[in-house]
């Protein structure tokens, strides 16, 4: 699975190992180990790297870098504002010009460098939340709601779900931004990532781990935890907390609910609904291919407006998560 | 209207049932009248606005959005009123204030069909979307977001420090926004009057007995009979007949009505004459001939010539003002006997006592009830007064044990409400013949529960890994799982082309490890009915 480039003989986040890998970036359902070589920004090396400890074939690529592939392929990687290190790749072949947004947004993120669109003749995006139903407030609005809880309630402590590698520090560095100067306490899993980040250059201010503190220390503080451990036994640990997540889905109120969420926050690493047809619109392309996620809709938008586009259905990648 | 839509998101997202009493007991507290009684009267399932629809929604809708990215929205959603509030464009220019709860009330009452549809576009233009959320679901009456009318009852006890019984006797006189209700409970005026009326008061039930064993000189048996529980009321000259739910059905069974006399208020299994359960003697049709009778607006003489109705009484509550509830039962059933004389015998006759010496007799009696297609027995303390709800120990029903079949999931359609992301609809089958020499399956029923939340992940990630087809929110698989189904009978029925219906299928065990032409045939479905 995966994107092949035929002319080229390599692969675009290919699910299983190959020998040429290009990654847009450092999530597991795009990044796997085990390529022979992996092409890639430096970030998303670094991530890798943190995670599958392989080091072998890496090849790094800076932002703006062109590179030449077998076959007369060129690639260039270009921001994709979705988490540190991703990347669109810009493929060109006899005059041609693809590009593959792996995951993007177009909200502002302090972690990241913003997405830039690039003319092309085949843009190939992802729809995770291509549905019109999907909105993503300002996140100051979000970080506002978050404030609010976590005073309103001193005896508790606020958990929010949140994926380990982006969401997490996105949050971090939100509430950083929204003025907020106490240390934030860390679940194991999101230590490691953080301190990643840190060393790439990416401040986040005080963190600290729960491991080992008494319930009184967490009263009235922010914590953060992977998703699986919202509703896990390990929460026990923290006093009462209030069950926050930060996902695009919590727009949904019915998914909120389904994860037994209080303070659904939504916050999304992917473009919205509005980005989606907005960059489409943008970066005007002769056709529109859709990668993974609610292809229907956007499709059925590409109809409306005249648009030439196609649905890959790709599988593999995670369409339930953010 | 922005303090109940807070109110609403509030307890949708609010897990434990107490968080939920306290949000809902200071909204009713700090809530002027009359905007909390009406939301009272929406959280309670009290509110009608004939002229709005779902289908006014959607129509509205349609007009402003693409009709197939709002199905598409719907579909992944699993509601019209959420779907809604999260697509509906904010209207250009300045808008007029939010509308309050009586804003709200009074602008949808006043709509007809032709007007209701701008009535309810300028409301919604005047919310954001949590407003719209909360006012589509108040004028649609369909609320489901998880509190039950008992829930807001008990919380409107808990915010004034009343009795949740007496509200619940109360309640039934009173139309919202309940005024004289909240005199009463917030502002210590004397109680609503109710003597004079034929109120609905609240059933008492019955837990399962599950493993349990019970002493018979502490408890009376009865026979289940499966009909569909009724109150009867007679006050003043006028009959009423609730439903469990304490919906009024009387203009269903107008010859009911009629029929009693006498000023009561009794409880018992409304039924239609037959000999399909319990036989010749004594005996009542099946649920299926009862089922032709039900939510009919109209009822032809013919209707009522054929499947005549009566009740079979288990309890008397209230007669000629006394109120018996509190007296044990051997004493109410005495009162009943004595009554019985009275009634009309075409309409009434009264749910015997089974005779059984000990608890073993019993058990052998009702491992005959299969034959006598009866659904099982029930258990009732002797000394048990009438209370409302479910007192362990008092009422237990014991039902027989359920038939078993070994079926093949064909089809998944996504859940609604808090299943709407998975597949938790299931429609199964059996083998119309040898599927070794290439019979097909035929669809044989439907089942949404029985399975654990964990079972539910299982399936859902099973279906999206085994679909052959989608048509919308189905898919087809590849028929290779098996079903252990339990239900409570089956009977012969035109409208499936499998010829059988199912009552109360569910799905008992899944069968991951039975390969599907293993499965049954229909054959040994039909071999079960006891029509």
């Amino acid at each position: 699975m995966g994107i092949r480039i035929l002319p080229a003989n390599c692969w675009i986040d290919p699910a299983r190992p190959v020998d040429k890998a290009l990654v847009t970036h450092g999530h597991a359902d795009h990044a796997r180990g085990g390529h022979g070589q992996t092409i890639a920004t430096p970030q998303t090396l670094a991530i890798m790297q943190l995670r599958y400890q392989t080091e072998a074939g890496a090849t790094p690529v800076a932002y703006g870098e062109t590179i030449r592939l077998p076959g007369g392929v060129t690639a260039t990687y270009q921001p994709a504002g979705h988490v540190l290190g991703s990347a669109q790749i810009l493929l060109e072949h006899a005059g041609e010009r693809v590009v593959i947004t792996g995951d993007y947004k177009r909200r502002s993120d302090p972690t990241c460098p913003p997405f830039v669109p690039i003319p092309c003749d085949i843009f190939i995006t992802e729809a995770t939340f291509g549905l019109p139903i999907f909105h993503h407030p300002p996140i100051a609005e979000e970080m506002t709601k978050l404030l609010a809880a976590r005073a309103a309630s001193p005896d508790r402590c606020v958990l929010i779900g949140a994926y380990a590698l982006g969401k997490a520090q996105r949050v971090i560095a939100e509430l950083r931004l929204a003025g907020y100067a106490e240390p934030i306490y860390l679940h194991g899993a999101l230590e490691k990532m953080c301190r990643l980040y840190e060393e790439l250059g990416v401040g986040l201010g005080e963190l600290r781990p729960i491991a080992g503190l008494p319930k009184a220390a967490l009263q009235g503080q922010i914590a953060l935890c992977p998703p699986s451990a919202l509703n896990d036994r390990w929460s026990r640990r923290l006093p009462d907390p209030i069950t926050a997540m930060a996902s695009g889905w919590m727009r949904v109120r019915q998914r909120a609910r389904q994860k037994n969420v209080e303070l659904p926050l939504i916050i999304s690493d992917h473009a919205d609904w509005g980005e989606l047809t907005r960059t489409i619109t943008e970066v005007n392309p002769a056709e529109t291919w859709i990668t993974h996620g609610r292809e229907d809709a956007l499709l059925r938008w590409c109809e409306l407006n005249q648009r030439k586009a196609r649905a890959l259905a790709l599988i593999g990648y995670e369409d339930e998560d953010d | 209207m922005e303090r109940f839509a807070a109110l609403i998101d509030a307890l949708v997202y609010t897990p434990s049932r107490n968080a939920k009493l306290a949000l809902l007991a200071a909204y009713l507290q700090s809530t002027p009248d009359p905007d909390r009684g009406w939301a009272l009267a929406a959280l309670t399932d009290g509110l009608d606005f004939p002229a709005i629809k779902a289908s006014t929604i959607r129509k509205l809708l349609m007009d402003r959005v693409d009709p197939v990215l709002f199905q598409l929205s719907r579909d992944y959603v699993g509601d019209t009123a959420e779907t809604a509030s999260l697509l509906w464009p904010d209207p250009p220019g300045v808008t007029a204030p939010p509308p309050t709860v009586s804003n709200v009330v009074a602008d949808l009452s006043g709509g007809n069909r032709a007007t209701a549809p701008r009535v309810l576009a300028d409301l919604l233009d005047r919310l954001d979307s949590s407003g719209r959320y909360a006012l589509l679901k108040l004028a649609t009456g369909a609320m489901r977001i998880g509190i039950s009318s008992r829930l807001a009852k008990t919380a409107f006890a808990q915010a004034f420090g009343v009795s949740v019984d007496d509200v619940e006797e109360y309640w039934h006189g009173l139309t919202p926004p309940y005024l004289p209700l909240f005199d009463w409970a917030a502002r210590g005026a004397a109680p609503p009057r109710t003597d004079d009326l034929p109120l609905f008061r609240p059933f008492m039930l019955a837990h399962p007995l599950e493993d349990l064993q019970v002493d018979l000189a502490d408890y009376a048996a009865e026979w289940k009979w499966d009909g569909i529980r009724v109150q009867l009321v007679h006050v003043s000259g006028e009959t009423r007949i609730y439903s469990r739910s304490g919906d009024d059905i009387t203009a269903t069974f107008p010859e009911l009505a009629p029929a009693l006399t006498v000023p009561a208020a009794l409880d018992g299994e409304l039924l239609v004459r037959g000999t399909h359960q319990g036989g010749e003697q004594g005996g009542a049709a099946s649920f299926n001939a009862l089922q032709q009778r039900l939510g009919r607006k109209t009822v032809s003489k013919a209707m009522m010539a054929d499947f005549p109705a009566f009740v079979r009484l288990y309890d008397v509550l209230v007669l000629e003002g006394e109120d018996h509830r509190p007296r044990a039962w051997t004493d109410r059933r005495q009162v009943l006997e004595a009554l019985l004389p009275r009634l009309d015998p075409e309409r009434f006759d009264i749910s015997a006592v089974i005779e059984a010496r000990d608890f073993a007799e019993l058990t052998a009696i009702r491992d005959r009830a299969r034959d006598d297609a009866i659904e099982g027995v029930m258990l009732k303390r002797r000394d048990s007064p009438y209370v409302t709800g479910r007192k362990t120990g008092f009422w237990y029903k014991w039902k027989r044990d359920p038939l078993l079949i070994d079926c093949v999931l064909m089809y998944a359609q996504r859940g609604s409400g808090k299943r709407s992301s998975f597949y938790s609809d299931f429609t199964f089958g059996c083998w119309a013949g040898d599927p070794d020499s290439g019979a097909d399956l035929l669809p044989v029923g439907k089942a949404y529960f029985g399975f654990t939340d964990e079972e539910l992940k299982w399936l859902d990630r099973h279906i999206r890994q085994h679909t052959v087809n989608r048509f919308g929110p189905v898919r087809e698989t590849d028929r290779s799982l098996v079903f252990e189904v339990a239900f409570d009978s089956v009977h012969a029925s035109k409208r499936h082309k499998s010829g059988v219906a199912m009552r109360f299928p569910r799905i008992n065990r899944i069968r991951a490890d039975k390969p599907a032409h293993e499965a049954d045939r229909l054959e040994s479905l039909r071999a079960l009915i006891r029509d």
